[in-house]
């Protein structure tokens, strides 16, 4: 099976089981008197690995499954996943930055721009916004959880695609030299 | 060479931001019965024994977390719960009387509670889903058409009120809580019988707000809101949920004494961590008291 092939299959099982446990189980656990939101967060992994595109592709597609699945407004979380997976993408693409944190700052941001984006697009569909302290604390809260689990996510995330992605030049590039593969004295 | 696989990531995020446009724009102006509508439908269908499966099978995470945030709301609740318990203890004996004298009455006149509720036919359902946003206050039932779940029928839990049906498929079905911005209930105040519209308030999941009380109208924290079943004669005029059902306590009000006077209350349902809850199927008298 091709890499493109076995990335999509994995994709595809990844964002639906991302759906279901988010559903069944995380949107009733109760922290800090609200929950945490994996799916930006697993988006954002996901695409930080993959790329703008297949980020993007990945998440339309979950946004979409989400909306049907819990028959939501179809469209609009697909339109916020889909921004949060291109972001993370080209992220990657065009800076590449390797700190610790950078987990945990991509999942606070993707959790925060998927909570400020429903914000918004309730406010632009007619609903009531009201712009109350309780309310910021509502959009606030799950910021802080989702970059407290990114890095679980982000590992089993990593674990997850990393056979099927395709080998990453650079990533080889670092993995030969901290295994002494272009150190001067292994020449030697 | 540079610039095509540019144009290819541009055509792409551009289709993809399309398609999503179109598909609000088409959500919103079909009809409920329309083809996304229906498309959503057979999702159901199919999600929903693979939803049900992961819930059970995830049950146990839920309870130990819910433990812990149990744990630690428990300790901040004893010393409310210390003060309550001595001012409710001299309520309690006056209760007491009037609760004796109050079921003496009710059998007298056929309207017991449980009775009552029996009338409404309720269907009990398992929660197997909920929605991860503040958005979007619904959670996902196992029950659905094939056990006379139908959209527009009311939901409680053995605390209160907690939504109503607004979508349902073969075997499972959407509930919309009551702190969703889309739902509007009929209420009164048990206490005095002032009567108003529950509504979602601005502070999350447990904030509501009792609206359309007039400036005469004494609330006062504490008291109790119920719905208020059906007020009117006319049967276009019926209300989906039954009288008397219990839907939280006033916390504060707002602009008391004004027109603009805004009761605050906290639902009686712990709407974040609801495991079963029932459907009552039927409409007894058109919900008048």
């Amino acid at each position: 099976m091709s890499d493109a092939r076995q990335l999509s299959l994995r994709l595809v099982a990844l964002g639906m089981a991302t759906v279901v446990v988010q559903v069944a189980a995380i949107s009733q656990l109760r922290v800090f008197d609200t929950n945490a939101d994996l799916t930006p967060v697993v988006i954002a992994a996901a695409a930080f690995l993959c790329g703008s595109l297949p980020g993007a592709a990945f998440g339309f597609g979950v946004g979409l499954f989400l909306d049907l699945a819990l028959v939501q407004t179809v469209g609009m979380s697909s339109l916020l996943y889909l921004t949060i997976g291109f972001g993370a993408g080209r992220l990657r693409e065009l800076r590449d930055p390797q700190a610790a944190v950078v987990p945990i700052v991509l999942g606070a941001a993707a959790t925060a721009v998927a909570q400020m984006g429903f914000s918004l697009m309730q406010f632009l569909l007619g609903e009531p916004v009201p712009l109350d302290p309780a309310l910021l604390r509502q959009i606030l809260l799950p910021v802080l959880l989702g970059g407290l689990i990114a890095l679980p996510v982000n590992a089993f995330v990593r674990r997850f695609l990393l056979p099927a992605l395709p080998e990453d030049p650079r990533r080889r590039r670092r993995r030969a030299y901290t295994t002494g593969g272009l150190s001067p004295l292994s020449r030697a | 060479m540079y610039d095509k696989p540019l144009r290819r990531r541009r055509i792409t995020l551009a289709l993809l931001v399309a398609f999503s446009l179109l598909l609000l724009t088409v959500y919103f102006g079909e009809s409920a019965g329309g083809g996304l509508h229906s498309v959503q439908k057979g999702v159901l269908e199919v999600v929903s024994p693979i939803q049900e499966g992961a819930s059970r099978a995830l049950k146990p995470i839920r309870d130990l977390a819910g433990w812990f945030g149990d744990t630690l709301d428990a300790k901040s609740d004893v010393d409310k719960l210390r003060g309550q318990n001595a001012e409710l203890r001299g309520a309690a004996v006056a209760g007491t009387e009037a609760v004796r004298q109050n079921r003496q009455l009710q059998g007298l006149l056929g309207l017991d509670r449980s009775t009552a509720l029996q009338r409404t036919e309720p269907v009990t359902a398992r929660v197997i889903g909920q929605s991860p946003t503040i958005w979007y206050s619904t959670i996902q039932i196992d029950k659905g058409t094939s056990s006379g779940v139908r959209a527009g029928q009311p939901v409680i839990t053995a605390d209160g009120l907690a939504g109503q049906v607004t979508f349902a498929s073969g075997g499972s079905a959407i509930v919309t809580l009551i702190t969703d911005g889309d739902i509007a209930v009929t209420a009164r105040v048990s206490e005095n019988g002032v009567p108003g519209v529950v509504e979602t308030g601005p502070g999350g999941p447990d904030d509501l707000l009792m609206k359309w009380t007039g400036r005469d109208d004494r609330v006062e924290d504490g008291w109790t809101i119920v719905t208020a079943g059906t007020t009117s004669d006319s049967d276009r005029l019926e209300s989906v949920y039954p009288p008397g059902i219990p839907i939280g306590e006033v916390t504060s009000v707002e602009d008391a004494g004004t027109d603009s006077q805004q009761v605050h209350m906290r639902p009686f349902a712990d709407l974040r961590r609801l495991e079963f809850v029932q459907v009552l199927t039927a409409t007894p008298n058109g919900n008048r008291g």
